[in-house]
């Protein structure tokens, strides 16, 4: 008989955990820095906000150590909306984890766009309550993440820049070491996992069922309703968004237009109307030309 | 074949779709008007609730399902949707559908930290107990005129039908239980 998969095998929280995962399927989550911003994002359709005090762009431009942001400042969002509230922690950073679940986020982003806490381990995520979302650059990381406990994976991108090239990257990576996993017979999956550095029983059950065992979004770069749709049409379940609405000129149209850009994705004539007219883009940096200490994807082991 | 259409701009869509696909009904992905008028009825799945009611909003959505199911189309709503089926939403200007006659409480468990996983009973549906999974879920605090009551849960009601309208405020979806569905799929 086969053995139960690893996700069969997970105690009865999981279930909740990855069921919020899947609830948030198909909708952008935004970043927020104020009360009113918040508001702005719940009434264009955001399903969930991340509470910050810097978005990704102004963390970039103003350097210094990037740490969780105060429980006072998330508090007050979470009165503010009744749509789930995320919050990030530093990589590796267990404390300002505790702290975060104390104050009721209801997702917790173990995050590279914080300075990490830990140069060599993550978070043990099963140990906690409330889910965690973990940044990916391929399927790897995604798998050692997931292995830790994440309930929800989203591909990193390069937050803060405006240019979804970084995005793109990697969730075709991401897809494409799902896809390799697939085809590869029973006997080569334990060598396979020592290459990809990933828990074998997951190696195992992704090439079984062709997806990760949790959902995936796609995080960092996005700044347009086009860019929103590309993640979606390139298998993104749903979409982060940093920096890209309230670094535009006119956050209150850019918020709904990526809304419903998102709901819309495989809709050309809507995506028409809703790129037309939003205003100034935030103006972004070409990620092609940042060195390798600006990098904010590279954090994460 | 029955052609079931979810609602799919946000939320577990695909979960609801694979298990209609699973009981041999096909499953139609509704986002425009122009969809709802392929599907012979309509599942709104879980999700953010003020998400999905203001893209219907946006969609004209909603006064088309209102008037499909008046004249007799079944739809079943899970947590969000049931939220949206609700003809009183406590504390919420919400766009809603309205249709079961419940006053029903958003996120009254409390954050996602208190949602959680129990067995229910419900006789009229399935002989053998109903996993059930309640995720930031509603409670339903008043049950009024004709809806009825199929399942309870600590002295509320989670599953509620009024004519071919059904309401759970879990997620039968994420369970490989499949009894909730088949009981909608038969009104």
């Amino acid at each position: 008989m086969n053995e139960p998969l690893w996700s069969q095998r997970q105690q009865s929280t999981w279930k909740t955990k990855l069921g919020l995962a899947e609830m948030l399927k198909g909708g952008v989550i935004m970043d927020v820095t104020t009360v009113e911003q918040a508001q702005i994002a719940a009434e264009a359709g955001a399903q969930a906000v991340m509470a910050l005090e810097r978005v990704p762009a102004d963390i970039r431009a103003q350097g210094g150590v990037a740490r969780m942001s105060d429980p006072g400042m998330i508090a007050e969002i979470q009165k503010a909306v009744s749509i789930p509230v995320m919050a990030k922690c530093r990589i590796g950073h267990f404390v300002e984890a505790q702290i975060l679940e104390a104050l009721g986020v209801d997702f917790i982003d173990e995050s590279e766009v914080l300075t990490p806490a830990d140069d060599c381990y993550h978070v043990d995520k099963c140990r906690f309550r409330v889910p965690f979302v973990c940044g990916c650059r391929d399927l790897g990381e995604a798998l050692r993440r997931i292995g830790e406990g994440a309930a929800l994976i989203r591909t990193k991108g390069e937050a803060g820049t405006g240019d979804v090239v970084e995005a793109v990257r990697h969730l075709r990576a991401l897809r494409d070491g799902i896809r390799r996993l697939t085809n590869l017979p029973s006997e080569e999956l334990m060598n396979e996992a020592k290459t990809l550095g990933a828990p074998y029983d997951l190696v195992v059950e992704v090439s079984q069922t062709g997806k990760l065992p949790v959902p995936n979004f796609s995080a960092g770069g996005v700044a347009t309703p086009a860019d929103a749709a590309l993640m979606m049409q390139l298998g993104a379940e749903a979409v982060f968004v940093g920096s890209g609405v309230f670094k535009s000129g006119d956050p209150v149209k850019r918020a709904r237009a990526i809304v419903d850009a998102v709901a819309h994705y495989q809709d050309p004539a809507r995506l028409v109307e809703l790129s037309r007219d939003l205003g100034e883009s935030m103006s972004g940096i070409a990620s092609g030309g940042l060195d390798q200490q600006a990098r904010l994807a590279g954090r994460g082991w | 074949m029955e052609r079931v259409g979810i609602v799919a701009f946000q939320g577990d869509f695909a979960r609801h779709a694979a298990v209609v696909s699973s009981l041999g009904a096909l499953p139609i992905e509704v986002r425009t008007r122009g969809d709802l008028r392929l599907v012979d009825r309509l599942i709104i799945p879980g999700g953010e609730s003020t998400t999905i009611g203001m893209l219907m909003e946006r969609e004209e959505l909603i006064t088309a399902v209102r008037s499909r199911m008046e004249s007799g189309m079944p739809v079943f709503g899970t947590c969000a949707g049931m939220i949206l089926l609700a003809d009183e939403i406590l504390e919420s200007e919400q766009p809603r559908i309205g249709g079961l006659a419940i006053t029903i409480r958003r996120n009254a468990y409390g954050r996602q930290i208190e949602s959680f996983e129990t067995v229910l009973r419900a006789p009229a549906i399935s002989p053998r107990p109903l996993e059930a999974v309640f995720i930031r879920a509603p409670v339903v605090e008043a049950v009024n005129g004709r809806a009825q009551t199929l399942a309870e849960y600590e002295g509320h009601a989670v599953i509620v039908r009024q004519g071919s309208v059904l309401g759970a405020a879990f997620h039968p979806e994420l369970t490989d239980d499949p009894a909730v569905h088949r009981y909608f799929l038969a009104l």
